[in-house]
């Protein structure tokens, strides 16, 4: 196989500007992750300690193998809500016991670990992890339940009421998640640390194993208040719900710990005990560093997203020895397409090196199903401002050739992992496995932008069509109103195309340091490896 | 003359494979005997021949007589050497070998019988004018007060049989002396056969010294001047050399002149070593050691001879060949006797398995060992590990070299007295000739690590134990360990090194160093290279290697500056257990030789309970609290394992 070479200038002053922009960007993204890591903030914390609970944070890092690793999903969901940052909860991909698992915690630290809109979207993405990679589910559970406060964290109720599109008659799904792991034979794990009440009571009831805490853990359906209320019974919570009750006569906990060490042992032992075996390969190729350095990808992204670069200078960073064998070069160039491997994982790359033509997604479509072929996952590195339009493309058949694209990457079965590492804007977004094509996982570097199209051609669209609209009714067009209106449309549409808008709305697994790029798509490829690989052989109807 | 062909040799570990080497120097085809533990043991392994004797104690091996006899014949052996201890200074059995017509490698059996009881020794020396020491012999129910007054206090109490300080007690003051009798009665009939026991005046700040002598069957006697072996512990010498910095020219002809009056009394031949107590100028005969010497290398150092060739060609009739006159001393020689013993519990023998084995090379260094990695050191036989000599122009270069040597050697898997011996050969009494019999109690030299020591410790061992994890880690194994892509909590290991607890946390960087707290102290450092057994670091701008070992939770690491045993404690601490208080557990592996308590009894605090033995070394088990006994978990004659639980005494309420 072919090595890439670079190109790459470390004292060209574009590159130098670059870098700077990038490790500006870095340093607010480790200021952000410093916060999440706060949780409710260090008088919260203090109060968990001084009552002999240990922070979410700990308990994981506990639960983990030494040394080993672990990717936080999300870890900046909730980031510009009237939430905390992170939204009171850990979800991340460890090692336990030597199995790579899904572990998902709420933090008691975050308003008593309360579910919220943001946590519960990170919770319900984190057990579509554990389902579509096949990891066993850990859950260290301990809420108060839903936040009842009916605000959304506003303070203003009625703003809330009018802002809201969900609603309780579609909530609960998570228990059917977690019950359609077991029955997947996805193991389910909880550990009780504190309170589990109400529907919260059925993370534990729904789960393959619990362990509960002595004199901490308590699981009811409902807590003395309801208990009170409903039937008028005084009820103390250790017989209502503690856990030597709960080990010695309702038979809901399987393990009773002494205390919070003692939960997180037992818990690797029944992890030990899974007899797991991953249904994938492990890796089959040299694992050797990329022989350019993944420092000079600080460098290669402009802010100005219109300058371009060459994928392959990113590829050339992220492949075991810079390998790669691409296909079709020089047929529909804009998009690179080719093979390699991450620290040993064969993969299929398609990159963009331009807007998207007919020619290269006549290839894409091609590319795709040769790795469904011989099962090997592909990686998205998106760098797009979208299908290429014009008359003379439209005649060619862009939106054909495009949907024979989408089609592919719709109906592909290999898992497919996606990194923005520039723009990736309209249907460029679809064509290269954005979120709604279920990748297996999306990452976003710190600069990258996501939105329908560019804020400029967005508020230029809107001032044509608005323009248009005024003078078929024969009214002058308020030249100034426009430009306010443009102004306000481009900021905002700015603002929500940053990749920190995205990454905090979870619509992607979390904003990482370019450098970090390879070691966490080895992460996910080997925790895809849990499952099967298996390529399709149905697609939907080709238009030809 | 009659040339030895083939000589067995009825020993075990380093002095076996000494005899060995020379004799394979010198055409001469060597058998070996061996016990069931020494198997695969190296001194089996490297003699031509090999011989079993079906056993495993030292009674039924190397202390037996007619197997090692048997075994000469079987394997068409001409001559048996005896080496040291064992059947070495045994005249029945030096008479059999005889008998059965092979050559005795050492003096005549009517020689080893008439000196060597310790009582007859005297007279001899008495008779020949050679001072001595005022002494009583004891008979069996014999009350030693009214003597042991007369001699005066403290007394010392010796087996009149064998050597090696076994069965020797010291007694201050009246109190103490049945017990000491008792016990030191039972040692001697232990190790000799004999409980013969005698009494003798105990001089406190003398010098141990020692002529060595070397006889031929032509009448010719010499001497090979003196060796000092006064660093004793236990009445057991652990650092020896020669010259001894106390004598003087005009003394070493003194004591070579009263040496060889004693042996020439008694025709001697053979190697044999006349021991004398030295007090200022005055001298006193002690006994005569009619073998070779565990010491005798650092006499070969200085005078260049190989002892072992010499009993060979004695014992083959061959003449000395040279005078008093042709011996010269060229330089001084130092010999550390390695030890699997802690000397941070009264050097008590600490058997164990040696799981790393590398000494350094260098001139003038030499090294006798019995072990190699991998063995174990049992309970069966001496826990010698090895004996370092060094031999230089000059007593301080020789101590510095040996000093260094020791330090340098990696060895782990148990506890030894390797750091114990560096620092007694660095301490200012010890480089200054300020040596006595009593040096270990006046002078107790002691490694103390410093902080920083322990924290480099703690380093090296978490670096270490990641490097070791990574590298048989199955998942991602090249991805960077302990990647993380948030803020999470560091990695996070407590060691426990003697009383002191080490918290420390790392967290890799992207640079490829580490950002470490010790016990919230920030530093960093750089893994330079590992091993399986090896770290190299660069903490702060200096670079250190360590070597590691570990033995369940115990890890044995090797620093620039000696040894730190650490234990790492358990990431989930068991939850509070509860253990009776006030058990008593077995403090090293061993046979229960005295039981003086029974079940229901109430004890005080200090009171003896029972008596291990190990090794040949009694270790008394006094009461922790005064109580009743409310358990026995151990009868006569049991054999424990270290950290057994013995006996529980219920506290009484105060």
């Amino acid at each position: 196989m072919s090595t890439l070479d670079t190109k790459v200038n470390r004292r060209d002053q574009a590159h130098q500007q670059n870098r700077a922009d990038m490790l500006e960007a870095i340093a607010q993204l480790d200021a952000l992750h410093a916060e999440a890591a706060e949780g409710g903030g260090p008088d919260a914390i203090a109060r968990l300690r001084k009552r002999g609970k240990l922070p979410l944070r700990e308990r994981i890092s506990l639960a983990l193998d030494p040394d080993s690793h672990f990717l936080e999903i999300s870890p900046l969901a909730a980031w510009r809500s009237n939430f905390t940052v992170g939204s009171g909860f850990v979800v991340g991909i460890g090692v336990l016991s030597g199995v790579e698992c899904l572990i998902l915690g709420h933090d008691p630290s975050v308003r008593a670990g309360a579910f919220n809109a943001f946590n519960s979207k990170k919770l319900m993405r984190g057990l579509q992890i554990a389902r579509e990679n096949r990891l066993p589910y850990v859950q260290f559970v301990e809420s108060a339940g839903a936040d009842l406060r009916g605000d959304s964290g506003t303070g203003d109720p009625e703003a809330a009421l009018r802002r809201e599109t969900n609603h309780f008659a579609e909530s609960g799904r998570l228990f059917y998640e977690i019950t359609e792991l077991s029955k997947l034979r996805i193991p389910t794990i909880s550990v009780v640390f504190g309170a589990s009440t109400a529907g919260g009571a059925y993370q534990p009831g729904m789960s393959d194993y619990n362990i509960l805490i002595r004199n901490q853990s308590k699981v009811f359906l409902g807590g003395p208040p309801l208990v009170k209320m409903a039937t008028g019974e005084d009820a103390d919570e250790e017989s209502l719900g503690g856990a030597e009750m709960h080990a010695a006569i309702s038979g809901l906990g399987d393990y009773l710990a002494e205390d919070e060490p003692d939960a997180i042992r037992l818990l690797r032992d029944v992890v030990a005990h899974l007899n797991w075996r991953k249904h994938g390969p492990g890796p089959t190729l040299a694992p050797d560093p990329p022989i350019h350095d993944p420092e000079d990808l600080l460098g290669l992204v402009s802010r100005d997203l219109r300058q371009p670069f060459d994928i392959r200078e990113i590829i050339a960073r992220l492949t075991d020895g810079s390998r790669f064998e691409e296909f079709k070069p020089l047929y529909g160039p804009t998009l690179v397409t080719g093979w390699a491997s991450i620290h040993g994982f064969p993969i299929g790359i398609l990159g963009n090196n331009g807007a998207l033509l007919s020619e290269s997604a006549e290839k894409s479509a091609q590319f795709i199903q040769l790795c469904n072929q011989i099962d090997v996952p592909l990686l998205f590195l998106h760098n797009i401002t979208g299908f290429i339009v014009g008359t003379d493309f439209e005649q060619n058949g862009i939106t054909k050739n495009g949907s024979k694209m989408i089609n592919a990457v719709a109906n592909s079965t290999v898992p497919h992992l996606s990194v923005i590492v520039g723009a990736s804007y309209g249907a460029g977004n679809y064509g290269m496995s954005g979120r709604a094509f279920g990748p297996r996982f999306t990452f976003i570097w710190p600069t990258a932008k996501i939105a329908v199209m560019g804020p400029k051609q967005m508020a230029g669209v809107m001032t044509i069509v608005q323009r248009t609209a005024t003078e078929r009714r024969g009214e002058t067009f308020d030249e100034e109103a426009n430009a306010k209106r443009v102004a306000s449309v481009e900021h905002w549409a700015e603002e929500r195309s940053k990749g920190l808008f995205a990454t905090s709305r979870v619509s992607d697994d979390g904003m990482i340091d370019p450098r970090d790029t390879r070691d966490i798509l080895a992460i996910a490829l080997s925790a895809c490896h849990s499952n099967s690989v298996a390529g399709t052989k149905e697609y939907g109807t080709w238009r030809m | 003359m009659t040339a030895i062909t083939r000589v067995l040799v009825a020993n075990r570990g380093e002095i076996a494979r000494r005899i060995f080497r020379t004799a394979h120097r010198m055409g001469i085809a060597t058998v070996a005997v061996y016990a069931d533990g020494d198997t695969n043991g190296p001194h089996t392994r490297e003699a031509d021949t090999a011989i079993a004797l079906n056993g495993e104690t030292a009674t039924q091996t190397y202390l037996d007589a007619t197997k090692i006899i048997d075994a000469a014949r079987r394997s068409d052996a001409n001559a048996i050497h005896p080496g040291y201890g064992f059947l070495s200074e045994n005249p029945d059995f030096a008479q059999a070998v005889l008998n059965a017509g092979l050559i005795w490698v050492g003096p005549s059996p009517a020689s080893i019988r008439a000196i060597g009881d310790k009582l007859s020794a005297k007279s001899i020396a008495r008779a020949a004018g050679v001072p001595t020491l005022e002494a009583h012999a004891l008979t069996e129910h014999e009350d030693a007060t009214q003597p042991a007054a007369r001699i005066g206090y403290p007394v010392l109490i010796k087996a009149s049989a064998g050597g090696g300080g076994r069965g020797m007690r010291v007694v201050t003051a009246p109190a103490g002396l049945p017990q000491a009798i008792e016990s030191a009665r039972r040692a001697a009939q232990a190790a000799f056969g004999n409980g013969t026991l005698f009494l003798e005046r105990y001089l406190q700040h003398a010098r141990h010294i020692e002529i060595q002598i070397l006889g031929d069957h032509h009448g010719n006697l010499v001497h090979l001047f003196e060796r000092e072996c006064s660093i004793q512990r236990r009445h057991q010498k652990i650092i020896e050399e020669a010259p001894s910095p106390a004598v003087t020219p005009d003394l070493r002809a003194r004591l070579g002149a009263a040496a060889l009056a004693a042996a020439s009394r008694i025709e001697y031949h053979s190697a044999g070593t006349v021991e004398f107590l030295l007090a200022g100028n005055d001298f006193f005969f002690l006994e005569v050691n009619t073998r070779l010497q565990v010491e005798h290398p650092v006499t070969e150092a200085i005078t260049g001879l190989d002892l072992v060739r010499e009993q060979l060609r004695i014992a083959e009739g061959a003449p000395l060949g040279y005078t008093q006159a042709d011996l010269t001393i060229t330089g001084h020689a130092i010999e550390a006797r390695l030890c699997a013993e802690d000397p941070a519990k009264d050097f008590l023998p600490a058997p164990g398995h040696i799981a790393v084995w590398h000494p350094p090379e260098s001139p003038g260094l030499r090294i006798d060992s019995g072990i190699e990695q991998g063995c174990t050191i049992g309970t069966n036989f001496d826990p010698m590990i090895a004996k370092f000599i060094a031999h230089a122009p000059t007593r301080r270069e020789a101590a510095a070299l040996l000093a260094r040597s020791l330090e340098q050697t990696r060895l782990q898997g148990l506890t030894h007295n390797r750091d114990f011996l560096a620092a007694t050969l660095r301490t200012q009494a010890f480089l200054e000739a300020d040596t006595t019999t009593d040096f270990l109690t006046r002078i107790a030299p002691t490694r103390t690590p410093s902080e920083t020591e322990h924290h480099h410790a703690c380093i090296a061992a978490a670096l270490h134990a990641r490097a070791r994890r990574r590298a048989t880690t199955k998942l991602l194994p090249t991805l960077q360990g302990g990647f993380r892509n948030s803020v999470m909590p560091p990695e996070s290991v407590r060691y426990r090194i003697g009383p002191a607890t080490h918290r420390i946390t790392y967290r890799p960087r992207r640079d490829g160093t580490f950002a470490l707290t010790i016990n919230g102290a920030e530093t960093t450092a750089r893994v330079e290279a590992t091993t399986d057994t090896t770290i190299t670091l660069t903490i702060g701008r200096q670079r250190h290697a360590f070597t590691l070992a570990t033995s369940g939770p115990t890890i044995h690491l090797h620093g620039p500056h000696g040894d730190l045993d650490l234990t790492e404690l358990p990431r989930f601490p068991p939850p509070a257990t509860t253990e009776a208080t006030g058990g008593v557990r077995a403090p090293m592996p061993g046979r229960v030789l005295a039981l003086h308590i029974t079940q229901g009894q109430h004890v005080t605090r200090g009171d003896l309970l029972l008596i291990l033995e190990a090794m040949k070394m009694e270790h008394r088990i006094t009461a922790p609290t005064s109580g009743t006994v409310t358990t026995l978990h151990v009868a006569l004659g049991d054999q424990v394992h270290n950290g057994a639980a013995l006996v529980i005494i219920e506290p009484t309420e105060s």
